[in-house]
């Protein structure tokens, strides 16, 4: 039997091709570590918690809270959008807190990694997979809650609703592509960590997350051509049954995901050993 | 011995490395900083830089070995060495900045134990996330489960959060898990020391059965251990090879010679005895060290002063090994020794026939009691040091004369 031939060298050439078939082959190979590592995770959270599952919806009702307050009250007059307004706050920031999510998990299973990291030698694009694997469970929990928002508020039950998940999906793919690229510096400095935060709670602003695309104006142009933008309006017109208005522009978003998520994860691979170098240094 | 040594030679060499280097930055914004540049040249897949940049040292340097299946090496040197960076650029966790190592089959690293437990969780989940890290199969773990806790001996707790095991039963869990890896090429970095007895000779066992068929890599700063399993070994001194060969024994000297401190120090005195000479009578010495042949004469010669003393006195001597562990206890003087206590300067020589200590290095203790009581006085640490030279090198601290004849 011929033994699996390891060389590890400073002088490599960079096939791009030969390190993305290693990189998806080592994710579909390492499925079960993946599974294993985001089940030990969930579990100890719940674990060693009463409330449990409910942090999960916490944010995003929270900041719905906040809006359908200032806009019951009349504190913010917010244009109408065609929905009860609580289900239009909800499906925002829900669909928002699952984008965020994606972006910070694969900086954050990298982290928590990082024990093991500079210890075992594993593949580690199931850190990767891992992190899908619990934003999913977290996104899953939170669509039952939407549907019960959307009975409650008597939006009713539209065939489009089943569709919601790929909308999920792809607020998942597109967090999680932006979230690789920035991971390699993140782990470097604790500053990109911080940005993100930071940057997210302006970019929710020019994003229809809480209110619709205003009709003129420079706020107009911005949001329209936000990337985000296409992803959450897609959702919502899923939710509520609207024609999608933004589906093409959702559609080139998901195309462009694509080469972008595989490049992402090529330079994830080759960046890993030079992190734990500096981690364990 | 010799017989088994050619038989593994014709065996296939597994771990291949040559001119391995690393360097590592002393400062953490700039290693940062390098780590950036490191970044985009990694991406960009260029291979030049291999010049020392700003604040950088070589952590290891140009180190060649090869190592066959049934082969156990050796890596020794004190901390900081750059045993562990060596570790893990064999296990592939970071890359050389030049040089080239090449494995065959797979690797088991045991640098950690219990990678991957969850304090939360209990004992049997955690052997699932350790497993899974260590690339079993869900299906393996399974088939492996009931193996795995009878061998950490942990049947009843296995159900219990492992947060609220003791540091031996997680290390005892770990060990469990790892052993079931059946690698060609296996990593051990410093993990078996924790644990009581009968888990080291656990372990001892496990990597017995494991050796014939695997090519060990071990990390220790127990020389015991080391010279209980290692074939070949590689003693590391700043990045740089020191020693490397079979030798086991010459190494260990030349590891324990680096911590040879050649000062004595008194730690009890209540004033009424001096100690004003203590040498080794000898005729060769090497780097100022005395040196007694085998199976000579070991002859101290003292000289002390006291005080308002006026009690008989016993002097007592013990050597220490290179561990220092005391390994014999000179017989003290009784009313039949030819020594006259009585004057103010006490001068005597202490000799012991035949010394039959192994080839290497030993310190030796001064105390000094009254005579019935065994009340101390005086209290030196390291009074004599003294080298053994033997052209037989072995481990074990005696090398006792034998007659071999006919019956």
């Amino acid at each position: 039997m011929p033994l699996e031939t390891r060389v590890y060298q400073k002088e490599r050439t960079i096939k791009f091709g030969a390190l993305l078939k290693a990189s998806l082959g080592d994710m579909y190979a390492s499925r079960f570590l993946a599974r294993q590592l985001a089940e030990r995770d969930i579990k100890a959270q719940y674990r060693q918690s009463y409330l449990g599952i409910l942090w999960a919806f916490m944010t995003p009702l929270a900041t719905a809270a906040v809006w359908i307050i200032l806009n019951s009250s009349g504190t913010v007059r917010i244009s109408d959008t065609g929905v009860p307004y609580p289900v239009y706050a909800f499906t925002g920031t829900l669909i928002w807190s699952i984008i965020v999510a994606s972006i910070n998990s694969p900086m954050q299973s990298t982290q928590a990694a990082k024990g093991i990291l500079t210890k075992i030698n594993f593949p580690k694009e199931a850190l990767l997979l891992s992190g899908v694997y619990k934003l999913l469970f977290d996104s899953s929990v939170k669509i039952l809650l939407l549907v019960l928002f959307v009975f409650f508020y008597g939006v009713g039950f539209h065939w489009s609703l089943l569709l919601f998940p790929v909308a999920m999906l792809g607020a998942i793919m597109f967090g999680t592509t932006v979230g690789l690229f920035l991971t390699p510096m993140g782990l470097l400095y604790k500053d990109i960590g911080k940005i993100i935060t930071f940057g997210m709670q302006f970019l929710m602003y020019v994003t229809p997350v809480v209110y619709a695309i205003p009709e003129t104006g420079v706020m107009k142009t911005i949001m329209t051509w936000n990337p985000i933008t296409p992803i959450i309006l897609t959702a919502r017109d899923l939710v509520v049954g609207f024609q999608p208005a933004f589906l093409n522009y959702f559609l080139i978003v998901l195309i462009v995901c694509v080469p972008l998520l595989f490049l992402g994860l090529i330079i994830y691979r080759i960046s890993i050993p030079i992190i734990v170098e500096r981690l364990s240094a | 011995m010799s017989e088994d040594r050619s038989m593994v030679a014709d065996k296939e060499v597994l771990v291949k490395v040559e001119g391995l280097s690393k360097k590592f930055c002393k400062d953490l914004k700039t290693s940062l900083w390098y780590g950036v540049k490191d970044l985009i040249s990694g991406v960009r897949g260029s291979a030049d830089d291999r010049e020392l940049r700003p604040k950088e040292f070589w952590a290891v340097k140009d180190i060649n070995f090869e190592l066959r299946r049934g082969e156990c090496l050796g890596l020794i040197g004190h901390n900081g060495a750059g045993k562990s960076t060596l570790l893990k650029i064999l296990n592939g966790l970071i890359n050389p900045d030049a040089g080239k190592v090449t494995i065959k089959g797979r690797v088991g690293a045991l640098i950690e134990l219990g990678a991957g437990f969850n304090p939360i969780l209990s004992g049997r989940e955690n052997i699932y996330n350790n497993g899974a890290i260590l690339g079993f199969s869900r299906k393996e773990i399974d088939s492996k489960l009931e193996e795995i806790i009878a061998f950490a001996e942990l049947e009843e707790f296995i159900d219990m959060p492992v947060q609220h095991y003791s540091s031996g039963m997680k290390v005892r869990l770990g060990f469990a898990v790892a052993a079931q890896m059946e690698p060609d090429v296996m990593i051990i970095d410093e993990v078996l020391a924790v644990g009581d007895m009968g888990f080291m000779l656990k372990c001892f066992k496990t990597i017995d059965t494991i050796l014939p068929h695997t090519a060990i890599i071990f990390v220790s700063h127990s020389m015991p251990m080391v010279s209980r399993i290692c074939s070949q070994i590689i003693l590391l001194d700043t990045g740089n090879i020191v020693y490397k060969g079979d030798d086991v024994g010459k190494a260990i000297d030349l590891y324990y010679k680096k911590f040879i401190q050649n000062s004595s120090n008194v730690v009890f005195d209540d004033g009424t005895i001096e100690l004003l000479d203590a040498k080794i009578v000898s005729d060769e010495h090497n780097d100022n060290i005395p040196l007694i042949r085998w199976d000579e004469t070991l002859k101290f010669y003292l000289k002390f002063k006291r005080y308002n003393l006026e009690n008989n006195l016993i002097f007592i001597l013990v050597l220490f090994d290179k561990e220092q562990r005391p390994i014999a206890h000179l017989n003290h003087n009784d009313e039949n020794s030819k020594i006259d206590l009585k004057k103010e300067i006490i001068e005597f020589f202490i000799e012991h026939k035949n010394l039959q200590l192994s080839k290497g290095f030993y310190s030796v203790d001064i105390s000094v009691y009254k005579a019935k009581t065994r009340e101390p006085y005086l209290k030196v640490k390291g009074a004599f040091l003294f080298q053994v030279s033997h052209e037989i090198e072995i481990f074990p601290s005696f090398l006792l004369a034998t007659d071999f004849f006919d019956v």
